[in-house]
């Protein structure tokens, strides 16, 4: 099976350990992974502000990017459900959240990770209602040794982040983090984890400015540590 | 709200979404009754839901009737005219807002009322319509507690289904002490504020008005087309007492409330009661076909009104909006709604769905209250699980989003975010521009000094107003993997 | 006033503008609605659901054999202290032989002051729903125009258990469109004030429901 990664544009930049993270994981499992040099980004940050126009212009150089891999994985539910849902390619079908990758494609849920930590974890918005992947994560996360997996209440409440809204309504997507944040506070989790970066940036952001001492960690990175 | 004559969907002069949110937010009440009944109503419609296992098809056969009532909406509202008539009521068309103020204001006169009982209608709402009688001198009267209250309060309604909903118990006792006895018969002066207590007052004040009332205006879940028969879902009986006591009946209803047959309530009464109130079946449904010798009214009006409404059907990824049936539900779910509540959309749909519907009655491009209200949302999707009719609303937003985008694409001076988002197109149009532009992010990062990212200037505020930003990583992942010569 | 012929050419030429992407021979019938939503959810006995689901909406339910019906009424109607009874017609008379109450008759028409002024109303009812503990009223023999269920205070409503059928679907299959139809679902009620339900608000406000089981 060959298997291509699509780091997306803002882990390329901002989060390039968790494209390092998803690679140990993949390799320690026995699959080879490529990164074709030709991706840039998928456009929906332009799609879901209203330059479809914009976006609708990346789709065809996306597609000769990846065209021929057996399987696309992507560290982010809301790229992938972008790409699957609103790409009309032959690539398209292709592309699978992380989890999904690891639970429906590989089959496996316990991939050997090592994370002696209270852990919480928030269901992104569009990994949970876009691509319907369930308790994937959590499934990966319980097999985790040493992790301390605690529920976090009212999971499935949107963070507020949504692209460009949290500066078009800066303050209502504020509010909705002051709330997540409270929730996660309630854990007395340690590590806040998610499939997304960009949900992460924004409460990662938020925790850090309250010195609350939480840390944000893509869901591959938890899974990439071991002993 | 006197001064707002004129009411056509928004609420005149309301600010863009995020200037009304910047108000609501800080009302610390309004947030806790939000929070409060949201999340009641919440865990009760799933629980409602939870017990049909056929939840899932029902949706799809109440989508799919919708999705057949307007591809072929004219011949429907034919034969509804037709099947009403045939019944003895008088089917009437109105294009727009004026001529359905007037088509009822005269139907009012010509039974010499000068005032009316109302049940609880969007459609009524829509156009403004208590505002343009009382300028001709009918006092209408709102029967349903929420509008009731509302009306007392000479405030504005919050929600499709509970308009009073960013109203707590002691205020509504409150308004009640106050307001009810300049309109006639007072509260007593011991009311608690214990809910019972306080929907015994309206009791009280409404019994008599609506037993001298001589018309009656309703709006109409649903008018059947096959049969002509029209039905009203409620809860308190306010609604029966309007379609049952008056001696002339007038109905508002959109033109997409019309099903093609009486067996498709199979499906609406089922979805409708669960999704709105979250219960099996609300208390009172109404159903009624033109008029019946000896019982209820002797005259019924039917009015269909557009009001925009074609306007939406003629724009093919927007029609399915048209399917809604509001229920309410995509505003209890909605996290943005929770927290902002109904009055900062500015207009009578409030919510994810009024976030559609409003830009799309009023026009896209029209004005920059409306054009704000695609973009009030995450995109969560909260909303479209939610929705019994299965409108894909983040879909909606995204694409009303586009042609607000589209409308200002002739700008003369085009908006920072265009130019922002013109030139990362440009970026991603090549991996190598790319990659330069991630080595400068990396360095000028650096250069600024954001590392810990605290406060930054510029639109940056917004994101640093209570948030770190990220630093750019000194090493792309694509840098690194090119050197580690993978 | 009569309707005005303009208005409606131009809605009707406005909605045809805008369905120009319709191809003129699809009709109606060709969008595919797939029905296959069930015709009941419900898998025991439904009148016993019905009493349940009834009682749910804190409505009081009792059962009562055929021959012990007169008795039954007067029982309720006594504690309840209904010593003014509006009667529709058609309801039948044996049934209100224990009754010591004044009775109202609705020929000719009660007023709606006299409806108020009344401690209470029994009725028949055409149907009953078991899932979802509805009463479906159609204006039929015993039944009364729709008035007579709404304005007093009391409703005591007698359903025959053959007349419970277990859904919604099958409900509404069985109605007769021209009848002026009521579905009643517990006493009124509202969930206006903080979106929590209460009983009580302008249709009767008590419910008692007896549930015929034919012997």
């Amino acid at each position: 099976m060959r298997v291509a990664l699509f780091i997306t544009c803002y882990n390329d930049a901002l989060f390039p350990d968790t494209g390092k993270a998803v690679t140990a994981v993949l390799e320690r499992l026995g699959h080879s992974v490529e990164f074709p040099q030709q991706q840039t980004c998928c456009g929906q940050m332009h799609y879901n502000t209203g330059y479809r126009r914009e976006a609708e212009s990346l789709v065809g150089a996306f597609n000769d990017a990846f065209r021929g891999y057996d399987a696309v994985v992507t560290p982010s539910g809301s790229c992938a459900g972008h790409v699957r849902h609103h790409h009309a390619t032959e690539t398209a079908p292709n592309f699978y959240e992380f989890s999904e990758f690891l639970v429906d494609v590989l089959g496996v849920t316990d991939v050997g990770a090592y994370y002696p930590h209270r852990v919480t974890y928030h269901p992104t918005c569009h990994s949970l209602r876009m691509l319907r992947v369930g308790d994937k994560p959590l499934r990966l996360l319980r097999a985790v040794a040493g992790i301390d997996l605690v529920e976090l209440p009212e999971a499935e409440s949107c963070c507020g982040f949504g692209g460009t809204f949290a500066m078009k309504n800066s303050e209502t997507s504020i509010a909705m983090l002051r709330d997540k944040m409270g929730n996660v506070g309630k854990t007395g989790a340690d590590t806040l984890c998610a499939s997304d970066n960009s949900c992460l940036m924004h409460i990662g952001g938020g925790l850090s400015r309250i010195t609350s001492g939480v840390r944000t960690l893509h869901l591959a990175e938890i899974l990439a540590a071991t002993r | 709200m006197r001064d707002e004559a004129g009411v056509n969907v928004v609420w005149l002069g309301s600010p863009t979404f995020p200037e009304a949110a910047h108000t609501a937010l800080r009302d610390g009440q309004l947030r806790r009754n939000l929070k409060h009944a949201t999340t009641t109503i919440r865990d009760k419609r799933l629980r409602a839901v939870a017990e049909l296992d056929d939840w899932e098809t029902l949706r799809l056969a109440g989508s799919q009737i919708k999705d057949r009532v307007m591809r072929h909406l004219d011949e429907y509202l034919l034969r509804l005219e037709a099947s009403v008539t045939a019944a003895g009521g008088t089917v009437h068309w109105a294009r727009d807002a004026e001529d359905a103020k007037r088509i009822v204001t005269e139907l009012v006169r010509a039974k010499g009322a000068d005032e009316v009982v109302k049940v609880k209608s969007m459609a009524t709402q829509e156009i403004g319509l208590n505002e343009g009688l009382d300028d001709e001198g009918i006092t209408a009267t709102e029967t349903d507690l929420a509008e009731l209250i509302v009306q007392l309060a000479d405030d504005r309604p919050s929600h499709i289904l509970v308009p009073a909903i960013h109203r707590n118990r002691t205020e509504i006792r409150d308004i009640f002490l106050r307001e009810m006895g300049k309109h006639g018969v007072p509260a007593p002066d011991d009311l608690t504020d214990e809910p019972r207590v306080l929907a015994e007052a309206a009791r009280l004040h409404l019994r008599e008005k609506f037993l001298r009332a001589k018309v009656a205006i309703s709006g109409a879940n649903f008018a059947c087309a096959d049969t002509g028969t029209v039905g009203v879902v409620e809860s308190e009986g306010n609604g029966r007492m309007c379609v049952t006591l008056p001696e002339t009946l007038i109905t508002l209803m959109g033109i997409e409330k019309v099903l093609p047959s009486f067996a498709d309530l199979e499906v609406f009464l089922q979805l409708l009661p669960r999704s709105s109130t979250a219960e099996r079946m609300n208390p009172y449904t109404s159903l009624w076909t033109g008029v019946t010798p000896g019982d209820g009214p002797r005259e019924f009006h039917l009015i269909l009104l557009d009001n925009g409404r074609t306007a939406t059907l003629a724009d093919r990824q927007g029609r399915s909006a048209l399917h809604c049936i509001r229920c309410s539900a995509c505003l209890n779910v909605c996290p943005v709604y929770e927290r902002t509540g109904g009055r900062s959309y500015g207009s009578v749909y409030p919510g994810p769905i009024g976030a559609v519907l409003t830009p799309q009655l009023v026009g896209v491009g029209t004005s920059k209250h409306a054009d704000s209200l695609p973009f009030a949302s995450t995109l969560c999707g909260a909303c479209y699980d939610a929705c019994p009719v299965r409108i894909d609303i983040p879909e909606m937003l995204v694409h009303l989003r586009t042609k607000v985008v589209d409308a200002h694409r002739g700008d003369r001076v085009p908006k920072p975010e265009a130019v922002a988002m013109k030139a990362t197109k440009l970026v991603f149009a090549s991996p190598r521009r790319l990659a330069l532009a991630e080595r400068l992010a990396a360095v000028g990062g650096r250069v600024a000094g954001i590392r810990g990212g605290r406060w930054l200037p510029g639109p940056a505020r917004k994101w640093t107003a209570a948030r770190d930003v990220p630093v750019p990583a000194r090493e792309s992942f694509r840098a690194w993997w090119r050197k580690a010569g993978r | 006033m009569e309707p005005v012929a303009e208005y409606k050419a131009e809605v009707l030429a406005r909605i045809r503008a805008a369905l120009r992407d319709v191809p003129d021979e699809e009709r109606p019938e060709d969008v595919a609605v797939t029905r296959e939503y069930v015709d009941s959810h419900v898998t025991g006995d439904v009148v016993d659901l019905f009493v349940e689901r009834v009682e749910d909406y804190r409505a009081t339910v009792t059962r009562v054999a055929q021959a012990d019906v007169p008795a039954e009424i007067a029982r309720i109607l006594s504690a309840r202290g209904v010593e003014n009874l509006v009667v529709p017609p058609g309801f039948p008379e044996e049934w209100l032989k224990a009754y010591q109450g004044l009775r109202l008759s609705d020929e000719p028409p009660l007023t709606a002051a006299e409806l108020d002024d009344s401690d209470g109303v029994i009725t028949l009812a055409a149907r009953g729903i078991a899932l979802t503990g509805t009463i479906v009223l159609d204006a039929g023999p015993g039944q009364g125009r729709r008035a007579l269920s709404l304005v007093p205070d009391l409703h005591l409503c007698l359903v025959r258990a053959s007349q419970v059928v277990a859904d919604v679907p099958i409900a509404i299959r069985a109605l007769d469109p021209t009848r002026p139809t009521t579905l009643i679902s517990g006493p009124s009620a509202t969930s206006d004030i903080e979106l929590d339900r209460v009983e009580g608000v302008h249709g009767p406000r008590t419910l008692d429901v007896l549930v015929v089981v034919d012997s």
